[in-house]
């Protein structure tokens, strides 16, 4: 048992550290930012071309084959020096290396992994939220293609996207989690519009939706066989719920850090209440970090796509909550004009609850796959 | 970085686990038990559990905090009652002030508000309390003298007091003096000390909570209200995921704070088992309020289980201080303290 660097990862954390003194762009604060996501695709190369991106996944498509824990040394330099956290598509990969034959791997994980394609992941619908298995954006075979008809919400990215992973239903007749299968699909065809959708914090970078109106795919694009998409989408859920999947600890770890600073130089400038708040704040993040850590290290016996997922997602979602209330409290609100990060902060933080699957949805699946209580 | 336990490490889990799982109370009626007791306390001592942290001869401790640990955690699942947290600590100081080991059990006395170790200035013993007093006669605390702290030893009384019903408390008696033995307990020694105390404290809250979160669940599946198990209302469902989802992140911070008590710098091991006490000591009344509620009216009577529970997190909560004493120190290691 063992927190501290081996020899091997003191090395590999001076040589991230070395690097990100001359290659942090200084994008903004945090995600909450429409600037940041412009400068997210460059960031995404550029940490890919170092090699401090795609740590534990194989060499053949592109990662470094390093054990996962590495990703928690990345995280933990990247907040230290205030660069932005890396890109959150973890889940993406491991849900196509659990479900793609050799040749969707092939032809679609390099690009996904160096960046030098973009994706979007249509799941949710108006209709088909927490109810995932109820959606009704179907897909009809023609010849080579399939034809697909629908509507997406919730979709990150979908602006500068150039594939969407997209689940349609494939058979009406048959239950309704077995009828789901899985596409990739080009975003750049007629058949598909994008909308960005305004935030409760103003930015509209990061979510969109999309309707597909008669859009169409190669079948040979299908992930797994027909039907098998909700396999397919409980694996890469189960994963989007993990914080070592998707890199927040550094996230949270700058904010966090810019906002102790600022009570260091003004000690006398904020209430014992404030600064409180910050303290709690800095328990759960270091809470977090410490969690990925043991769940990175667990990944040593070999990757689990467990309800395990759950309990991290509620974790997760306290702490960047926990934040969120920080950074109200002692970022405050610029009533007269001003910077409104901290705002920015705490209202994107609400959306931690409900994104990747709510903390009631989350509560379900430890009480009943954990806890093993009856159910209703 | 490998924060796995090791082969060993979970070998000495299990064998605590059928000791506690044989020999602790299973009922609010059996504690106290004395047939019962001695039979754990006979189990625990050949074990040797209690001495993990004297010195060997380089004065090291005989295993890491880490092992320590896992014991105070199996004890607070099992609501053992009989002692540990307080002869381990009596130990320790032992082997950092280099004195020698000590013929009788003994634990170690504390402020009675419990915040922090009895430093006696004048033989002035009445404000002091020992912890964790069961089966032992003696109690460690420091004596303050010109050029340090000291190591002294006093009797315990034979009265026991205190809120936890498996680890009662005890005043101490009057000293003919405090005679001072081995070398002064520096201030890194202290910090040192605090880390493993904080840790072990951290430590049994995430073995309460988990036998809290344990006996919910089991009461919630059996338990029948309109004609199905109160365990499928999602109601009780999500105060039990929360508090199963609680005890997890304790589990992470503490196996950090028990890592970080001997591989740390002592003033960074305080830091880090601050910032677990903090998270712990919230946690931990939280879960066991929720183990109450589950239990409804049964919940709030003596006989159940629940309140055991809780009174053993209380203790073990105020043991170094609370959550808002260790937010304290966690502000202060990140330099915003007052």
């Amino acid at each position: 048992m063992d927190f501290g660097d081996s020899p091997e990862e003191s090395e590999f954390r001076l040589r991230l550290r070395g690097w990100l003194q001359g290659n942090n762009p200084g994008l903004p604060t945090s995600s909450t930012d429409d600037d940041y996501w412009k400068g997210a695709a460059a960031w995404h190369r550029s940490l890919f071309g170092a090699g401090f991106f795609g740590m534990s996944w194989p060499t053949a498509i592109g990662g470094q084959g390093l054990p996962s824990v590495y990703d928690v040394i990345v995280d933990e330099e990247l907040a230290a020096s205030g660069a932005p956290p890396r890109p959150s598509l973890g889940y993406l990969v491991q849900g196509i290396l659990e479900h793609g034959n050799e040749d969707i791997q092939a032809r679609f994980l390099p690009g996904i992994i160096s960046g030098r394609e973009r994706w979007c992941q249509g799941f949710s619908e108006p209709d088909a939220g927490s109810d995932l298995a109820s959606l009704r954006t179907r897909a009809d075979r023609q010849g080579d293609d399939y034809v697909i008809t629908g509507h997406k919400v919730w979709t990150s990215y979908s602006d500068d996207a150039e594939w969407c992973l997209v689940l349609a239903r494939t058979d009406q007749e048959v239950a309704k989690h077995r009828g789901i299968s899985a596409f990739v699909v080009p975003m750049h065809q007629p058949g598909i519009e994008q909308r960005p959708l305004r935030m409760i914090n103003g930015m509209t970078k990061e979510f969109g939706e999309v309707a597909f109106n008669e859009a169409r795919v190669p079948a040979v694009n299908m992930i797994g066989g027909p039907g098998e998409g909700w396999r397919l989408a409980m694996t890469i859920v189960s994963h989007e719920r993990e914080p070592g999947e998707l890199g927040y600890v550094a996230r949270y770890t700058k904010v966090v850090n810019e906002l102790t600073r600022r009570v260091r130089v003004n000690p006398s400038g904020f209430r014992e209440d404030q600064v409180r708040d910050l303290g709690w704040a800095i328990v759960e993040v270091e809470m977090l970090r410490l969690h990925v850590r043991r769940r990175l290290s667990d990944r040593l016996n070999g990757i689990s796509h467990g309800p395990e997922g759950s309990v991290d997602k509620l974790l997760m979602t306290w702490t960047e909550q926990s934040l969120g209330h920080a950074a109200l409290s002692i970022g405050g609100i610029a009533h007269g004009g001003g910077d409104d990060t901290a705002l920015n902060t705490y209202l994107y933080s609400r959306a931690q609850s409900v994104m990747g699957g709510t903390s009631q949805i989350q509560r379900n699946l430890v009480a009943g796959r954990i806890l093993g209580l009856p159910s209703s | 970085m490998d924060v796995r336990l090791s082969t060993e490490q979970q070998a000495l889990r299990e064998s605590v686990a059928r000791v506690v799982d044989q020999l602790a109370p299973h009922a609010v009626g059996e504690i106290g038990n004395a047939e019962r007791t001695s039979k754990l306390d006979a189990a625990v001592a050949s074990s040797g559990w209690r001495e993990l942290r004297l010195g060997d001869d380089q004065g090291d401790p005989l295993a890491t905090g880490v092992e320590a640990g896992i014991i105070a955690e199996e004890f607070g699942r099992g609501l053992a009652d009989v002692s540990f947290l307080g002869p381990t600590m009596a130990a320790e100081l032992r082997r950092l002030a280099g004195a020698a080991q000590s013929e009788s059990a003994e634990t170690v006395a504390f402020t009675s508000d419990l915040s922090s170790i009895a430093i006696a200035a004048d033989g002035q013993l009445s404000s002091f309390v020992a912890i964790d007093a069961s089966g032992c006669s003696r109690a460690l605390l420091l004596a303050a003298r010109s050029d340090g702290n000291f190591l002294a030893e006093v009797d315990v009384a034979s009265d026991e007091v205190g809120l936890d019903l498996t680890r009662p408390s005890s005043t101490l008696g009057s000293p003919a003096s405090l005679e001072p033995s081995g070398r002064s307990i520096s201030d890194d020694d202290l910090m040192r000390w605090t880390a493993l105390g904080l840790s072990l404290t951290c430590a049994d809250l995430v073995g309460i909570m988990q036998g809290a979160v344990q006996l919910s669940t089991d009461y919630a599946s059996q338990r029948r209200q309109y004609g199905a198990p109160i365990g499928s209302f999602q109601a009780m469902q999500h105060m039990l995921a929360d508090a199963f989802v609680m005890m997890e992140g304790s589990r992470s911070v503490t196996l950090h704070a028990a890592w970080a008590v001997d591989a740390l710098h002592p003033r960074d091991a305080v830091g880090a088992a601050s910032v677990a006490k903090a998270y712990c000591a919230r946690a931990a009344r939280d879960v066991c309020e929720t183990a109450i509620q589950v239990h409804g009216g049964i919940g709030n009577t003596w006989e159940c289980l629940a309140h055991v529970y809780l009174r053993r997190a209380l203790l073990s909560s105020d043991i170094f201080g609370g959550a808002g004493n260790s937010l304290d120190r966690v502000l202060q290691h990140y330099g915003i303290g007052a």
